[in-house]
């Protein structure tokens, strides 16, 4: 069993903070989380988040949607119940296909739109009713906070790091014990 | 830290900082409703009730009770639902186009934008669902198994194509809208101190804590979005057209409607978020944000958009006599000198000449001048559909089924009814929801602050 010291470091701008996030990242000290009013760019690699793969989910639930409209499409107008529309049969799928286009192309947009939204909110657990995420409620606001689990002996060095980039509150939040893996 | 040139004008005036923002946009939340807006809402109510009760009268008797006979069968209603859906275009184009061209003036206006396409697509939605004739049986427009056997929708019909356009243009902007209040809802709960507020937000912000990770995929999510939501405006529009387009009556055959509808549409929905802007600015005092400069931008697209319809209408009656079809030629004269010939020319006036005005700088950034032209744009739009659907119906192929038109009071009704609908909705949303995008407004601050500009052109000099 390891304890560790839950320290926040609140900023009240994005500069300092950012560069205290390379100064700890630099001396080896894991950023457990940021929490920011705003997107903050280019702050992913120097926190080391890494690339998120969500919009390859919104492709393959596009391509679903394709599929499932075509499928439909097919089943309904071709397979099941074929009719001569305006002179226009469909008696095989790929000549009525022009008509067929623009409920594909809508169906594709649904599936990959509604896919990516539902994952995104699952995969950052944004559901009614879930406890705020963030440890301070002044971060939604014009506050920026770097959130660290450590040692010791880190912490330490950690502080250091954050009162010397300009930190307003170096907080400490008690403690927390962590079970070894097996 | 992305530095903007000092040649652009900032998007946000004073010297605000990211606390000021906070207060700003959390002040009609927190506040108190003024007197202008009991008297709004009042109206808006009031009128929105009047369309519930003509709505529930047609359900009763049936659309019989409308204007609409033997020729003219799409009238009021379709014109209206058009014009609607059309209004509904803007928000989607501020919030995915603007995003995709990096257009930070969008961040201002997008979230009002988003939130009158909304409320507008509802509006449309009304009127689709009533034309039917049967409402109740509106159920069969989707592709379920049904009690007559296995007889499926028809897919090579536009009329289906369009539900489901308009259904995935809804519930897409419906989400797109909402990941993107996440966040500011998030600030409104850390913020309000009332018991019941707090909870509500909390509810609403879905636990939302501004973890960079989450901001990571908060912005993967946004430009993924925008990127299938353009594809799908334009498709929205064009797919409506077709409803008309790929029919065989003269006037509607042609291949320029896809184009046509959706600059027309672009043109009217920026009108209207125009309207609504230079309201909420003013009562909600975010003179700060939505800037002089935002005014013009949106004047420039409804220049440009304007140009465009203005064309489209040039070319049809090009078109018209260079084709040497006769009923074609026919359809635009008697839109341009039959019996509704005052529609087209106020159609004419408001949505060709009326716009050019703003070639103007002086008329461009004239808060007055905008807000009156929004109003005679949205007007000319209305017109445009009246006139591609009513004129043209009244005077088909057989002069024996030639028909008049005159709208009856439930099509009035009901119209009226969807104006109140809408402004009702806003009304409430106003109050109640962020009405700008603050975290995004939050992170143009340091670039295109008016402050900090003037502070890094001083750093500069020296």
């Amino acid at each position: 069993m390891a304890t560790k010291q839950i320290i926040h470091g609140i900023y009240s701008d994005e500069v300092p903070l950012l560069d205290a996030c390379a100064k700890l990242r630099a001396s080896g000290i894991r950023i457990k989380d940021v929490f920011t009013p705003f997107p903050v760019h280019g702050i992913d690699p120097v926190v080391g988040v890494p690339r998120t793969r969500l919009a390859i989910c919104a492709f393959i639930y596009g391509v679903t949607g394709l599929s499932l409209a075509t499928l439909m499409m097919w089943y309904m107008m071709v397979h099941d119940w074929p009719n001569d529309i305006g002179g226009k049969p469909n008696w095989n799928y790929y000549s009525a296909i022009p008509a067929f286009i623009p409920i594909t192309f809508e169906a594709t947009v649904f599936c990959a739109a509604h896919g990516l939204a539902l994952t995104y909110l699952l995969r950052c657990w944004l559901v009614p009713g879930a406890k705020a995420k963030n440890p301070d409620p002044r971060t939604t606001d014009d506050k920026f906070m770097i959130y660290l689990e450590l040692n010791d002996e880190q912490s330490k060095k950690a502080d250091e790091i954050l009162r010397s980039s300009g930190a307003e509150e170096v907080n400490y939040k008690g403690t927390i014990t962590i079970e070894p893996k097996y | 830290m992305h530095a903007e040139s000092q040649i652009r004008i900032p998007l946000i005036l004073g010297n605000k900082t990211y606390r000021n923002i906070t207060d700003d946009i959390i002040a009609p939340i927190e506040g108190k409703a003024n007197r202008l807006w009991y008297v709004l809402f009042t109206i808006s109510s009031l009128a929105f009730l009047w369309g519930i009760g003509c709505l529930s009268y047609t359900i009763g008797v049936g659309i019989g009770a409308w204007g609409s006979n033997n020729g003219v069968d799409w009238a009021w209603d379709i014109t209206n639902f058009v014009w609607w859906i059309g209004i509904g275009h803007a928000g989607t184009l501020i919030s995915a186009v603007l995003l995709l061209f990096r257009q930070k003036w969008r961040m201002a206006i997008n979230r009002s934008a988003e939130a009158m396409t909304i409320f507008a697509v509802l509006c449309a939605a009304i009127f689709v669902t009533l034309h039917t004739g049967r409402p109740w049986l509106d159920y069969m427009l989707f592709p379920l198994p049904n009690q007559f056997g296995s007889l499926w929708p028809n897919f090579n019909s536009p009329l289906l194509w369009d539900v489901f356009a308009v259904s995935t243009y809804a519930t897409v902007s419906i989400v797109f809208w909402y990941i993107g209040l996440i966040p500011d809802f998030a600030m409104i709960r850390d913020r309000v101190v009332k018991p019941r507020m707090k909870k509500a937000y909390a509810l609403l912000s879905f636990g939302w804590g501004g973890s960079v990770r989450h901001w990571s995929r908060f912005e993967e999510v946004s430009l993924v979005l925008a990127g299938l939501s353009t594809p799908l405006v334009f498709s929205v529009h064009s797919i409506v057209s077709f409803d008309f387009a790929t029919s065989i009556v003269p006037g509607w055959h042609t291949t320029i409607f896809p184009p046509y509808f959706v600059s027309g549409a672009v043109f009217s929905g920026f009108a209207m978020v125009l309207t609504l802007m230079i309201i909420v600015r003013k009562v909600y005092k975010l003179e700060a944000y939505l800037t002089i400069k935002h005014i013009e931008y949106m004047n420039i697209v409804i220049i440009v958009t304007g140009s465009i319809v203005g064309v489209a209408y040039l070319t049809e009656l090009f078109v018209a006599w260079y084709s040497g079809v006769e009923w074609e030629q026919y359809a635009f004269l008697n839109r341009a000198t039959g019996p509704m010939a005052w529609a087209y020319w106020i159609m004419m006036t408001c949505n060709v000449i009326s716009p050019q005005l703003f070639w103007f700088k002086k008329l461009r950034t004239s808060i007055a001048f905008t807000f009156v032209l929004s109003i005679v744009v949205n007007i000319g739009m209305w017109f445009e559909r009246f006139v591609i659907i009513v004129p043209t119906l009244c005077r088909t192929y057989l002069p024996s089924t030639w028909n008049s038109y005159s709208p009856s009071f439930v099509d009035v009704g009901i119209f009226v009814g969807t104006i109140g609908m809408f402004f009702t909705l806003f009304l409430l949303y106003s109050r109640t929801f962020p009405v700008i995008a603050q975290a995004e407004l939050k992170s143009i601050l340091k670039a295109s602050g008016e402050e900090h500009k003037k502070l890094a052109a001083d750093h500069a000099h020296h």
